[in-house]
């Protein structure tokens, strides 16, 4: 199995049973990788691996220099030998003991007195001083979650693992949740592996996420490389992206430097992409706020950039925008989605039914080739 | 009154709790945290001393006691005298017959710790010994108590498998409650009364004591 010499956590996992999976990544030290991908992905069986609670049929864990999982090697850790913080879905708080000493019973040997006092900072750190005594069913599910995550501090972990830290407490807490995260992650100078279903959460604290579709990593990136240049049409979809279609590369013209792309009966101009060689099939993608409307009352310039007509099918106001579908030349199988200011749509007459044009801006285009 | 029959059975409970305690914890542990292909077939072994007639039971244990049997043979040729009608026989019965008493609340005290908090408990870097210690049996203590106390108690009661096995030798294998059977037989309705009242009682606040901990451990959770 290939492994490259920098340090940080590397991952690479295979196997065909109980759970498939065909995963890897890297997290450096200090940063932040979110695995996201819908339920049954695989991705807590992954954050399980690492943490040493599930051994794959093959595999390599390793962080900086020693390994702690390596099958060619017959090497695997037990969850007690890898310096890992884990912090479960539920918490797994042990339910009789108080919430400090849920912290000062993973302390080892020491002290009770040097025990407690760590357990204090611990506890500080995640912002529940006062609360020490009481036991996990007397706390609430944000308190519960701020013990298993000093709890998970307590061994000072050389990586953090997260298994959808903020999915059982309300959407309030959540958020507060997640802040203090991002706020605290700036003390902790570790990879940080944090899993969840939740693409906005993934967003918000990732500085790179990690797609996981049945056990397999099919993208690794910075949340707004992944989400608006996925690798596939697979990708594009699991990160919800809507203005799927499909496509062929035609030519490339080098002034200016475009790519044509044939789609529906149109020839569209898209960012240049040179690799692909023309006639290879391509799904491609424009974010609704590239679609860009014409002026009913005056044309103006841009409208040579890729117009396409359609009728609107869908119309739905959201807060100060618009949502808007057409169906390109009114065809069912060809939905367009664009988003405007509702005042824009008021001042076009625009309803149900109404005939528009726009532009699909070229630089907004993004060509995935097909496997 | 037959306190040497008390005595005896005393004595013979006290065995068979001593013994089966670390038994029961190790089996009803495994249990509840493994699953393998003759887990149903192990659990229905060990309840079987529940359903089957204890003279059933008995007369299976005499023929594997017995000086024929590889068992007893061995027993006798290295102790020097019969396992049949010996108080070790009425022990070695005893542990069987007692096992689904020593296993089963033992098991259900594991089953119902959730499965992510001794996973929880190594990946903070505690070993399997600590996470036992400091944190599956605190929490599964009533478990065992409760299983001590079913065990003691029932040996005390057991009648059948004892007569079968032990035979009726007093001072080696009569416990009380046999005793009383012998006084009914000799119409000596006195005695045969004291020593039930004893084992009425006796059972009585055994039985008492797994509810009160139960009770008092449950309403302790609700709040």
């Amino acid at each position: 199995m290939n492994t490259n010499n920098t340090g940080g956590l590397h991952v690479h996992l295979e196997q065909a049973t109980p759970i498939y999976l065909d995963a890897q990544f890297h997290c450096a030290t200090g940063e932040l990788i979110v695995l996201v991908g819908p339920s049954g992905s695989g991705k807590s069986t992954i954050l399980r691996c690492i943490a040493g609670l599930t051994i794959p049929k093959q595999g390599l864990v390793r962080f900086n220099e020693t390994a702690w999982l390596d099958t060619d090697l017959g090497i695997h850790l037990a969850p007690q030998k890898r310096s890992v913080g884990m912090v479960f879905q539920h918490y797994a708080l042990f339910p009789h003991l108080s919430a400090l000493d849920n912290i000062t019973v993973v302390l080892g040997e020491t002290s009770r007195v040097h025990r407690e006092e760590r357990a204090r900072e611990l506890l500080e750190l995640v912002n529940l001083q006062g609360l020490e005594s009481r036991r996990p069913e007397e706390l609430s599910g944000g308190q519960q979650q701020r013990v298993a995550l000093a709890r998970s501090l307590a061994r000072d972990p050389d990586v953090l693992l997260l298994d959808e830290p903020f999915s059982a407490v309300d959407q309030i807490t959540r958020r507060k949740l997640q802040l203090e995260l991002a706020r605290l992650r700036q003390q902790l100078k570790m990879p940080i592996v944090l899993v969840t279903h939740d693409l906005d959460e993934a967003c918000i604290l990732a500085d790179r996420m990690c797609v996981l579709h049945h056990g397999r990593s099919l993208q690794a990136g910075a949340p707004a490389d992944v989400t608006s240049r996925p690798d596939s049409d697979l990708v594009a979809r699991l990160v919800g992206l809507t203005n799927l279609f499909d496509g062929e590369v035609i030519d490339h013209k080098s002034e200016p430097k475009i790519t044509l792309l044939c789609w529906a009966n149109h020839t569209l101009e898209c960012r240049h992409r040179p690799e692909i060689r023309p006639g290879q099939p391509v799904s491609w993608i424009i974010p609704p706020q590239q679609v860009i409307l014409h002026r009913r009352d005056r044309p103006s310039r841009g409208e040579r950039e890729n117009p396409v007509h359609g009728v609107i099918r869908d119309f739905v106001v959201l807060g100060g925008d618009v949502s808007i579908t057409m169906f390109v030349e009114d065809n069912p199988d060809l939905p367009l989605s664009l988003t405007l200011s509702s005042h824009v749509a008021y001042r076009n007459h625009l309803g149900m039914g109404e005939h528009i044009t726009v532009s699909l801006l070229a630089h907004g285009i993004h060509l995935m080739p097909q496997r | 009154m037959d306190w040497s029959a008390l005595a005896l059975s005393l004595e013979l409970a006290a065995w068979t709790t001593a013994i089966l305690m670390p038994i029961g914890v190790l089996i009803g542990r495994t249990l509840a945290r493994r699953q393998f292909v003759a887990k149903s077939l192990v659990e229905a072994l060990i309840a079987l001393p529940l359903v089957l007639p204890p003279t059933v039971l008995g007369f299976y244990l005499l023929v594997v006691f017995s000086g024929t049997s590889p068992l007893g043979q061995i027993y006798e040729m290295l102790i020097g005298r019969p396992l049949v009608f010996s108080f070790q026989g009425l022990l070695l019965a005893s542990l069987i017959f007692n096992l689904p008493f020593a296993v089963q609340p033992v098991q259900r005290a594991f089953e119902s710790l959730p499965g992510d908090i001794r996973e929880a408990a190594w990946c903070c870097g505690m070993s399997s010994w600590r996470t036992f210690r400091s944190i599956e049996f605190p929490l599964v203590w009533t478990g065992v108590l409760s299983a001590m106390v079913l065990t003691f108690a029932h040996t005390l009661g057991e009648f059948g498998v004892v007569l079968m096995v032990g035979g009726n030798i007093p001072g080696e294998t009569q416990t009380i409650a046999i005793s009383i059977y012998d006084r009914v037989q000799a119409l000596q309705d006195q005695q045969a009364a004291l020593m039930s009242a004893i084992l009425l009682v006796f059972s009585f606040a055994t039985i008492s004591l797994i509810y009160i901990i139960n009770n008092r451990r449950r309403s302790r959770r609700e709040y």
